[in-house]
């Protein structure tokens, strides 16, 4: 019994550690210090801020990308359309016909397009009642298509210069893009934990059915996510057709993909109601600069793939136990 | 289904004692069963009972004490081992698989198969037998278990027990959801098993069951054994009380104030929804309480989700101080000052893993908004001070919904309402799950809201919950309401009657509205 006694709170307070969203994010800090070291050990150029900084600009757009879905997941949904959502709004922005009126135009049609596809995406989700993972597929599916049928699947050079200088710009020696992105992060991060809007995100993806008895209008809110993640689609597009200086149908693939095991690592139930956004944007950074190591290392993507797919599954690991262990019923 | 008599109880525990984070779930609970009886396990919510059995069943692995089975030490460390020994337990959560027919769910575990094919037949042969054994032969086996009601659940349930041939089988608040003729039946099942030698664990909040069922009481208060092997048809109820509580109540309802006004707040007309109710009209004044009585199954929980907009009705009108209320819309409903406590708390009414004060903040929160700024804490003080008010125990605001009792999670529910300034009150079997103390307590909650001018549409099952509460009754069967009387003009037997149909020419038309 006395033994009893005291592993219990030994094991509670590791349990808490994880428990809360501080603790989990603590432990992706702690491995983003530690790919740190093996960069500092294994290159002699990781620690130089030109590479930090190519790291936080290759982070900005699949970054951008994880807020929007930070917000869906956490309200009990998927979206596995923002990558193509991204690839056709990069292509409509650029058209010859779009780019002729210039840049203002062009980024308001790559941000209409994305709030569009998610409005198409949250309708069919709430008064289509067709389940998210299916809606949000036939979305991407769609969505690749008509950017091909746009495209002529041929990649479209920008020619506007304020577009193609975006991704050039540095203020105080830090790329615009970084600065696109951690504004859409703070922007995100005040909605979610600042506002009404972000708190019914989490009782909606807590308890839908306690959510919507509370008198909270469930399908308008739900609606708005997948707006939301579809507008964080369209500011990304502008990212990497200025990034790319063109817009192309084959933009943004499998993105989604990363982007939900970003949100994964980053501690967000998959069925929704609890995570942090700070956990998502450091799941992104862990993930960037996995990639970072291994191109400056020389090793094969391959291998890569194989780290990041082994990082989801210990994050899960992770995740279960420590709800195992704070859920006593 | 025979067994040797075992010399001594067939189960003893000693001394239990079973940790959880920050909470000392049991605190040295003894349990002495012998094969045969009927020992009933009362106690108070989180006084340590669904701890005690999932001890029992192998789910939790007790810090200290012993448990000493037929004679023997034993340790049960997973559901196996205790399934293996012979402890069957039916939860009060159902652990069947919905999609699964009801015969595989019965030998879910233990399929009767050859060279490692299942024999479908000789499952649904044995489903068929022990669904006849307890008296609802009309279960078809091969029937998706999903599609069947509550109670029909249940009784699969303990045909699963049954099937195991197990020697003890703990039954957690098996009457919760079943009508006073199968909670009849069940008794019924429970008595042949016993005379098999069969020993049942029951637990139940309603004493009068535990009068007519029970052989020997074992009472539990905070973790701790209070009073073992008590006679459980001559201790008397205040006794019991007593020792639940630890103080003496009186089982009572707190006296009717006379209506505040003649206003008439809630006007529901010509209600219906095709296949579950029709043609449901009644009104509620300021001050008033009405109570819907019926069985489960007979449509009074589906009419209020209706009234409350939850549903579509298929016809008639829901007014709010003669003002017409957008139909199949709750938004609506609680703009206009509605509010529901659903029948299933869990999941229909909490965020388990927030905090009480959001919970209780929900519907409000945009009154503690700027332009949809939200502090984190800024809605924390005006919850509190309803929680407060309400002696939500324990006391802390920022305790997750999920670690407080059923009683307490209801009180968090009416706080809900109570902040959102509710004046239409809709409460779905407020007290299922909750005990004595808590009860009375939510009674006298409804009748002060009533007092204050709130109006109060109250569902329940328990027919003196609905007479000693509301002042007016209607009695819901099939889906019509039958009768409405004052409540001081019925009595329990009465109510009964109408309920069950055995109604005398005449009585079931209703006055009409």
């Amino acid at each position: 019994m006395e033994r009893a006694a005291r592993e219990e709170p030994a094991r509670s307070r590791l349990a808490r550690l994880f428990d809360t969203g501080g603790g989990r994010n603590l432990g992706l800090v702690a491995v983003l210090v530690l790919l740190g070291v093996v960069g500092v050990v294994t290159t002699d150029t990781f620690l130089t801020t030109a590479n930090l900084l190519t790291v936080l600009t290759q982070a900005s757009i699949i970054g951008v990308l994880t807020v929007g879905m930070t917000f869906v997941i956490i309200g009990g949904g998927i979206d596995l359309s923002v990558g193509k959502v991204m690839a056709l709004a990069s292509v409509w922005c650029t058209t010859v016909a779009t780019q002729s009126f210039g840049w203002v135009v062009m980024i308001f049609c790559a941000l209409a397009v994305g709030v569009g596809a998610g409005l198409v995406n949250g309708l069919l989700i709430t008064y289509g009642r067709i389940v998210p993972f299916i809606a949000t597929l036939a979305m991407l599916i769609s969505a690749q298509g008509l950017a091909e049928q746009i495209s002529g699947r041929r990649s479209q050079i920008v020619t506007d210069p304020v577009i193609a200088g975006i991704a050039n710009t540095r203020l105080a020696g830090i790329p615009l893009l970084v600065y696109i992105f951690a504004a859409v992060v703070v922007v995100g991060w005040v909605v979610l934990n600042r506002t009404t809007f972000g708190r019914r995100t989490f009782a909606i993806g807590g308890n839908p059915e306690a959510a919507r008895l509370a008198g909270l209008d469930v399908r308008r809110h739900t609606i708005l996510l997948y707006v939301v993640s579809g507008l964080c689609a369209g500011i990304a597009a502008i990212m990497i057709a200025s990034l790319t200086t063109t817009g192309s149908s084959t933009h943004g693939t499998l993105y989604e993909l990363d982007a939900i095991a970003a949100v994964i690592i980053g501690g967000t139930l998959l069925t929704g109601g609890r995570g942090t956004l700070i956990g998502s944007i450091l799941g992104v950074l862990v993930f960037t600069t996995i990639t970072n190591l291994f191109i400056l290392n020389n090793l094969a993507t391959e291998v890569q793939n194989i780290a990041k797919g082994a990082l989801i599954v210990i994050a899960v690991l992770i995740q279960t136990r420590a709800q195992r262990s704070s859920g006593t019923g | 289904m025979t067994t040797a008599p075992t010399p001594g109880p067939l189960l003893a525990m000693r001394g239990i004692v079973k940790q959880f984070p920050g909470v000392r779930a049991l605190d040295g609970v003894d349990l002495d069963v012998t094969a045969g009886e009927v020992h009933c396990l009362l106690g108070q919510n989180g006084a340590g009972k669904s701890t005690l059995i999932k001890v029992l069943a192998g789910a939790h692995t007790p810090d200290a004490g012993e448990i000493v089975w037929a004679g023997r030490p034993v340790t049960f460390g997973s559901p196996q081992a205790a399934d293996a020994a012979g402890i069957a337990t039916i939860y009060q959560e159902l652990d069947l698989v919905p999609g699964l027919t009801v015969a595989e769910n019965v030998v879910l575990g233990h399929e009767p198969s050859r060279l490692g094919f299942s024999r479908l037949r000789a499952a649904d042969d044995k489903a068929r037998r022990l669904l006849r054994r307890l008296g609802h032969p009309e279960i078809p086996p091969r029937r998706e278990l999903g599609r069947l009601s509550a109670a029909g659940q249940q009784i699969v349930s303990m045909a699963r027990a049954l099937a195991k041939d197990a020697r003890l089988i703990v039954m957690d608040e098996p009457s919760a959801v079943l009508d006073p003729e199968e909670v009849q039946n069940l008794f019924r099942v429970i008595r042949e098993l016993t005379a098999d030698g069969v020993a049942v664990v029951y637990i139940s909040h309603r004493l009068e069951e535990i009068r007519e069922i029970g052989d020997r009481v074992t009472v539990l208060k905070d973790g701790r054994t209070v009073a073992r092997n008590l006679p459980a048809r001559t201790t008397p109820t205040a006794d019991v009380i007593r020792l639940m509580t630890g103080r003496t109540v009186e089982y009572a309802f707190p006296p009717r104030a006379a209506p505040v006004s003649d206003e008439v707040v809630l006007q529901v007309e010509g209600l219906s929804r095709t296949g579950e109710f029709r043609d449901v009209s009644f009104t509620v004044r300021a001050g008033e309480v009405v109570g819907l009585a019926g069985l489960v199954g007979s449509g009074r929980s589906e009419i209020v989700e209706t009234v409350y907009g939850a549903r579509r009705p298929s016809a008639g009108t829901v007014r709010v101080r003669g003002k017409r209320l957008r139909p199949g819309s709750v938004p609506a409903a609680v703009r206009a000052g509605m509010g529901l406590a659903p029948e299933e708390r869990k999941s229909q009414a909490l965020l388990l893993g927030e905090p009480v004060f959001r919970n209780v903040s929900l519907p409000a929160m945009d009154r503690f908004a700027t332009a949809g700024f939200l502090g984190p804490d800024a809605d924390l003080a005006a919850a509190a001070e309803i929680t407060g008010r309400l002696d939500v125990r324990p006391s802390d605001p920022r305790r997750p919904a999920r670690t407080l009792s059923g009683g307490n999670q209801q009180k968090v529910v009416l706080a809900r309402w109570l902040l959102q300034g509710c004046t239409v009150l809709l409460l779905d079997e407020p007290t299922r799950g909750v005990d004595v103390g808590a009860r009375s307590e939510i009674y006298a909650l409804v009748r002060r809201l009533a007092a204050q001018g709130a109006a109060i549409v109250l569902v329940s099952s328990e027919v003196p919950e609905v007479l000693g509460l509301a002042d007016r009754v209607l009695v819901v069967r099939e889906g019509r309401v039958v009768h409405e009387a004052p409540s001081g003009e019925l009595d329990e037997g009465r109510v009964l009657d109408l309920v069950m149909e055995a109604v005398p020419a005449g009585a079931a038309e209703r006055s009409g509205s």
